[in-house]
């Protein structure tokens, strides 16, 4: 699997570090109650098939990238920066 | 159709031509007492023991292909009960007294094997903690034995015991633990519930959960509508798609374990040898193959087949550990989808929904629980109650915080496991 990083251009699979469901960029008020913040941290859609997730370039330019990609194909549809994803403007 | 040594000789002379299928193909019924969903080893077991412990035998196991084609026939088959955590031990210590009268139990050669296991370590810190791990199992009731650098010398000499980065200080020795052979365990544990009268429905896909009032009342399939008043979700790595039919979003995220086998060898690895500071444990099958695996591929996923990077990544901590590896020559790899938990313990709870049980999150350490897991799941589905094997399973300890049970003390959040 290559990813391309909108910084670095296409690089392998393993300078990439993968910490799960884009949702991790959309961090609930500290407020929000309890189920929010356990929707947050533990549920997932988990699709099988369409999906868009959280990694980062650990060993290129350090950024957080969201990936939208297939979880049966491992085809990668696009990368863009964590920042501009919609997970991070919700 | 009982298997004895007598009959074995008997149709050995007579051309081996009085043998049958060992469960039949029947057609759904409208309607059961309960449902499985899944005819994975945990669904099976869960049927086995709600017929066998709980005398419900108007039920059905619904598989989407065919038995055994799932984690179960596709896992490293060891089996052992080295836990940590109350919550966990018990389980696991019950699971394995289990596995010690299954073939009995089920008249079925499963084939298991208690060649002992041995877990590495390579610093004064590990051995610390691996004592301490040992003497929770002793006082567990199971055995447990702290091997120093000699002793794993003495059962284990090929190994390289002066690696710069991971000299071996010693090991701990679980003489019970060992493997089995997995697809027997799926078949002796489907035959065993289709002699009790349980429908085993393959080539069945699960498509909707039908729920009124709160209460589950049914499932919809690739063969029909199918009432029941008690549904199981027992689909491992697909636990998020079913839970999914029933409006839920569950703490799971699925993942790719890799596993390798060699071409067949002369016996040259008598025991399981776990190499866990380099993701690599290791056994020799029956047919002298070397069956070997490391960590999951570490993104989420369902094709069942791994990625580069873990591949190599296997292989050279197999080099590391013993050197001898480099000889054998690689024959297949695979992979199988893990239902990966936020703390690395499964799940085996009701839901918000009456008559609707859920049985996930195993994690890459399924096989050696399914006769336990079948066992407390069948009794909370027939009961109403969490066993006292299976008790702190429960759904609701992520939300709380209350019961987490983190065996490796990485931290309760989705990809530390």
């Amino acid at each position: 699997m290559r990813i391309n990083c909108p910084i670095c251009g296409e690089r392998d699979r393993r300078e990439f570090y993968y910490v799960g469901a884009a949702q991790n960029v959309a961090r609930p008020a500290p407020d929000a109650g309890a189920d929010v913040w356990n929707d947050y941290l533990h549920n997932r859609e988990n699709p099988a098939g369409r999906t868009r997730d959280l990694w980062q370039h650990e060993s290129g330019c350090a950024a957080w990238l969201v990936v939208t990609r297939d979880t049966n194909t491992h085809e990668i549809f696009s990368v863009e920066l964590a920042s501009k994803s919609e997970e991070a403007t919700r | 159709m009982r298997f004895s040594a007598l009959r074995v000789l008997k149709e050995g002379l007579t051309g081996n031509k009085g043998w049958g299928p060992h469960w039949r193909d029947p057609e759904p019924k409208p309607e059961y007492d309960a449902i499985i969903i899944g005819g994975g080893g945990h669904g099976l077991s869960t049927a086995y023991y709600l017929a066998k412990n709980h005398g419900m035998t108007n039920i059905a196991v619904l598989e989407k292909g065919y038995i055994g084609g799932g984690n179960v026939g596709r896992n490293t088959t060891i089996v052992r009960a080295n836990y940590f955590l109350p919550g966990n031990q018990e389980f696991y210590s019950h699971s394995l007294k289990l596995w010690e009268d299954l073939e009995i139990d089920l008249n079925y050669n499963v084939m298991h094997s208690q060649r002992g296991l041995i877990n590495l370590f390579h610093s004064d810190g590990q051995r610390d903690a691996f004592a301490r791990r040992g003497n929770a199992m002793i006082n567990q009731g199971d055995d447990a034995i702290l091997l120093d650098r000699e002793g794993v010398r003495e059962m284990l000499p090929y190994l390289d015991f002066d690696n710069i980065r991971f000299p071996i200080y010693g090991g701990l020795y679980h003489p019970r633990g060992g493997t089995a052979r997995h697809d027997a365990v799926a078949w002796g544990y489907a035959r065993g519930a289709d002699q009790r009268g349980v429908d085993l429905i393959q080539n069945c896909e699960v498509t909707g959960i039908d729920i009124e009032n709160g209460q589950v009342i049914g499932v919809q399939t690739t063969r029909g509508a199918i009432k029941a008043r008690k549904v199981g979700m027992v689909v491992a790595g697909r636990s998020s798609q079913v839970a999914a039919m029933a409006g839920m979003q569950i703490p799971i995220e699925s993942t790719v374990l890799q596993a390798f086998v060699t071409e067949g060898l002369k016996p040259v690895i008598d025991h399981v040898i776990s190499f866990g500071m380099g993701h690599f444990y290791i056994s020799q099958s029956d047919k002298g193959g070397l069956v070997f695996g490391g960590d999951v591929d570490f993104y989420a996923t369902y094709s069942q087949r791994g990625n580069l990077p873990m591949m190599e990544h296997v292989m050279e901590a197999g080099m590391t550990l013993m050197p001898m590896i480099g000889k054998a020559k690689v024959l297949r790899s695979w992979g199988g989808i893990m239902d990966m938990s936020p703390d690395g313990s499964p799940v085996i709870d009701k839901t918000h929904i009456d008559g609707l049980f859920l049985n996930c999150g195993w994690n890459y350490g399924g096989f050696k629980a399914v006769p336990a897991s079948g066992w407390s799941m069948a009794h909370l589905m027939a009961t109403g109650n969490h066993s006292e094997y299976a008790s702190k399973f429960l759904l609701d300890r992520f939300r709380s915080g209350y019961g987490l049970m983190d065996e490796e003390g990485t931290g309760s959040q989705h990809n530390l496991h």
